[in-house]
């Protein structure tokens, strides 16, 4: 069986992952490492978003809260000298999972625009808990004294070890999805998507389904937000706002939305261009916004859907 | 003890608040009904029409001049949103929607940025307006009594139109049945550019409004298009009653919340914890007020659609 | 005579004052094709609807196989052996056919909190599917994507997806709904493979099919039965050819 284009793109994307390390002590630019990172970090987040707007068609524009819970998790447990990595990091997932439970529950009473406009206005409550924490750095935010500490397993002071370790959980996130995706879960999710109606036709109650793929997606933010606080030493209540789920929602369009490796793609591309656009002019927005417009009237079906027709075409020309 | 003094001003406060999210939420909230469109941007013409406003009073030192060249420029601009790029979106998902208007808000908040600076624009109040009435030994800002006013106004006429006129059959008739408008002739597209720059008009007219309260700032549209969008969903989305209703009640809930809870947590909270909680919890209040109308009324308290 | 399988009292539903049902009682026993015919607008799609849970009823009640079911949702109904049809073409555009039917086999196969395992050479799953793809005339095409499918065959997979789930009664709404008289033909000879095996509720608009295959026939105007009997019975029923048949029922 040949390779299909989207896992050549694959390849060849993580291949440039795996050696920019390399290429940044090359170089001696460490920018690059962090920017890999980031952008990393940005896929994972992406990865769990596309799980259940692009395969579920639930339409959050508050994801990056659960970044953000993720992230706060590590610095609180910090702040209070908690640095065992073994015990933020199974606390960030739960509590984040925990969140992602009542916020879902309370969000997929409804549908369409709705769904838009409460998960939005859940996250944005937490952004203003956030700002309002002042115990905890209110609108300045927490500075992570020090990283998680795995006992010697891995020192993620050491960048390039935190780079192969969010290298590593991104494959692995990004597995998950695959798994996920083509299981029996995974068709209960995209049926009901695709008509939710006829799922409950057949006898799918589909609410509790979807609730599972929402607070699975919410865990696995809060893994980015457990890394980004680790990349960034630092946790604000910024990493909710409504403007950064915004943009994990444009790096799942821009990469290809319900393709398995889009996000990925699409993160990554997100970031360049922003590092690029930004280069050229302060006021890079000025051309990031109608970017955006274009790409939406113009471009649907993303980078991965210009690169390969879609599965749904697969039967044309029968 | 609250003072009854304090509580009858925010309460005034409230008021004047949930006036300037009724006049971004009634547009906004016909725009969802009528076009299913979901309009982010809606808080960028806010944004616009307090930044020109202000721009024009400052310069020509007349609030007055500045309302009469805000509002007509922010209704062509939005006009000029919807032939170009909105009107394209109306059969599009909600998804294609949101992600346009998002990128419009990055485009207006950076022009704003680029045109005016990072900082903003605090608007000074034309002499007349810079007094109060007492009541009950309480000032009131008259240019608070003012915009209650204006907004007051605004929702009569609002309900004349959208009950009493042939328009308002029409928008009416839209919100429950596109196609039977499409087939008794009726130019859908024109009556859908009237009620977006009828919303855009509304916008504008509450960032001018809200200029010398809360001065001309980049992201002031984001900040309340959030409280306005809870508005919609309370009062439930396409209905002008709903958003009256929700308006105030979001607007009188923020403001007391704020003012108040810490007075409330204390009753039953050692002090310390209380203003520790009291603004965490402030901030919270009007999405727990949400989470729980959707709970016991998914569609809203005045949902559209059924009447 | 059978015990019936479905009954329906005095079910009732207004949108908005105007009754789309409106005291609607019938029995459908077990085994027999039941047709229920009527002018548009006689209410058998809200009918329908609310026989499989998709709508609430203002008043009334369903029975089935001895169970008052009036307040299930329709997971629950049809979980409990009743599968529908739509009458405007309602499958997952997105899937293959084979999928497609795999999918109602999954919903009576336990639970789907199944992670890990690929969905797509489960035999448990595509077996069974396609042994109703099979039934219903499309075994040559279960790869191909729904989507891609001709409108006679959407509806034959519309069929597939109910078998699937290995109903005790189904509601078929309006089957041969803008099919050609050749798909028309093939549709009736897979009813009437289904028949015996199968308790059948048919709302059809095509009356030459409905004399063809019912057992039991249901005059449905203005939300009420007005009729109920043999073909025959209906053939002769004076009111029945007024209101309704008119010519047509003469025809046959």
């Amino acid at each position: 069986m040949s390779l299909s284009r989207e896992t050549i793109v694959v390849i060849i994307t993580f291949a440039l992952l795996a050696i920019v390390p390399f290429i940044a002590s090359l170089t001696e630019v460490p920018f690059y490492l962090d920017l890999g990172r980031r952008m990393m970090i940005l896929a994972i987040g992406a990865l769990s978003l596309n799980l259940i707007m692009g395969y579920g068609g639930m339409i959050s524009f508050g994801h990056a809260v659960f970044v953000g819970i993720g992230a706060y998790v590590v610095g609180i447990c910090a702040e209070h000298e908690i640095v065992s990595g073994f015990i933020q990091w199974p606390l960030a997932l739960i509590v984040c999972a925990a969140f992602a439970f009542i916020f879902g529950a309370i969000s997929l009473r409804t549908r369409g625009v709705y769904f838009i406009m409460i998960t939005l206005a859940l996250a944005q409550m937490m952004y203003f808990l956030g700002v309002s924490l002042d115990r905890y750095g209110g609108d300045d935010g927490l500075p992570l004294i020090e990283p998680s500490n795995f006992s010697g397993l891995i020192d993620l002071s050491e960048k390039t070890s935190l780079y192969y370790l969010v290298f590593v959980l991104l494959l692995l996130c990004l597995w998950i999805c695959k798994r996920l995706v083509n299981s029996r879960f995974g068709m209960v999710i995209q049926g009901a998507r695709s008509n939710e109606a006829r799922m409950q036709a057949i006898g799918f109650p589909t609410y509790r389904y979807q609730l599972t793929a929402f607070v699975i997606a919410g865990a696995m933010a809060g893994l980015a937000g457990v890394l980004l606080a680790n990349h960034t030493d630092f946790v604000n209540p910024d990493m909710m706002h409504w403007t950064r789920s915004g943009d994990l929602i444009i790096m799942v369009l821009l990469g290809g939305m319900g393709s398995l490796a889009g996000p990925v793609v699409g993160a990554l591309v997100f970031i360049l261009l922003e590092e690029a656009l930004s280069g050229i002019t302060e006021y890079w927005q000025l051309i990031f916004g109608p970017f955006l417009i274009l790409v939406v009237l113009f471009a649907r079906g993303g980078l991965l859907g210009f690169l390969e027709k879609r599965k749904t075409s697969e039967g044309e020309g029968d | 003890m609250v003072d009854p003094h304090l509580l009858f001003e925010q309460l005034f406060n409230g008021i004047q608040y949930g006036i300037l999210l009724f006049l971004l939420a009634a547009g906004l909230t016909l725009v969802f009904g009528i076009m299913d469109l979901m309009n982010l941007a809606h808080g960028s013409l806010y944004m616009l029409g307090a930044y020109i406003a202000a721009t024009v009073t400052l310069a020509a030192d007349s609030f007055l001049l500045g309302i009469a060249v805000a509002l007509p420029a922010t209704l062509f601009v939005g006009i000029l949103l919807e032939v170009i790029v909105l009107r394209k979106l109306y059969d599009r998902g909600h998804l294609d929607q949101v992600l346009a208007t998002f990128g419009m808000i990055l485009f207006f908040n950076e022009l704003v940025r680029l045109i005016w600076g990072p900082a903003g624009i605090e608007v000074p109040l034309p002499v007349v307006l810079n007094a109060s009435l007492t009541l009950f030994d309480i000032p009131l800002p008259v240019y608070r009594i003012l915009v209650i006013g204006v907004g007051l106004a605004v929702a009569a006429f609002l309900y004349v139109l959208v009950v009493k006129t042939k328009v308002g059959m029409l928008i009416r008739a839209g919100a429950s049945n596109r196609e039977m408008v499409g087939a008794l002739g009726i130019d859908i597209k024109k009556v859908f550019t009237l009620v977006f720059g009828l919303g855009a008009a509304l916008a504008a007219l509450a960032g001018v409004m809200a200029g010398p309260i809360f001065a001309a700032t980049i992201g002031m549209g984001e900040n309340i298009l959030i409280q306005v969008l809870v508005v919609i969903v309370i009062g439930g989305i396409g209905s002008i009653r709903g958003a009256f209703v929700g308006a105030l009640l979001i607007g009188v809930i923020e403001i007391l919340g704020r003012s108040f809870l810490d007075d409330l947590f204390k009753l039953f909270l050692p002090v310390n914890a209380a203003e520790t909680a009291a603004p965490a919890a402030a901030s919270m209040l009007i999405y727990i007020l949400m989470a729980g109308v959707l709970f016991f009324r998914p569609q809203g308290l005045f949902p559209a659609r059924s009447g | 005579m059978t015990e019936a399988l479905l009954k329906v009292e005095n079910l009732r539903k207004s949108f908005g004052g105007v009754l789309a049902t409106d005291n609607l009682s019938l029995a459908v026993e077990t085994g027999q094709i039941h047709a229920v015919i009527g002018p548009n607008g006689a209410g058998k799609t809200t009918m329908i609807a609310q026989l499989a849970g998709a709508l609430s009823s203002d008043s009334g009640r369903v029975l089935f196989d001895g169970e008052d079911i009036s307040a299930l949702a329709p997971p629950a109904r049809s979980r409990r052996g009743i599968a529908r049809t739509f009458q405007i073409t309602s499958i997952f555009y997105e899937f293959t056919a084979l999928e497609n039917v795999a999918l109602a086999v999954q919903a009576h196969d336990g639970h789907s909190f199944r992670f890990w395992r690929e969905v797509r050479n489960e035999g448990r799953l595509t077996d069974p599917a396609q042994a109703a793809l099979e039934t219903v005339g499309l075994a040559g095409r279960a790869n191909i994507v729904a989507r891609n499918l001709s409108h006679g065959e959407h509806r034959q997979l519309e069929i597939a997806m109910a078998l699937a789930t290995k109903p005790k009664l189904l509601l078929l709404d309006e089957p041969m709904a803008g099919m050609g008289a050749e798909e028309t033909q093939e549709m009736v000879s897979i009813l009437k493979r289904l028949k015996g095996d199968h308790t059948i509720l048919l709302i059809e608009h095509d009356m030459d099919a409905v004399f063809a295959l019912a057992d039991k026939i249901t005059v449905l105007v203005y939300g009420n039965s007005i009729a109920s009997g043999t073909p025959d019975e209906i053939r002769a029923n004076e009111e029945v050819r007024t209101a309704y048949l008119g010519e047509e029922g003469t025809a046959n």
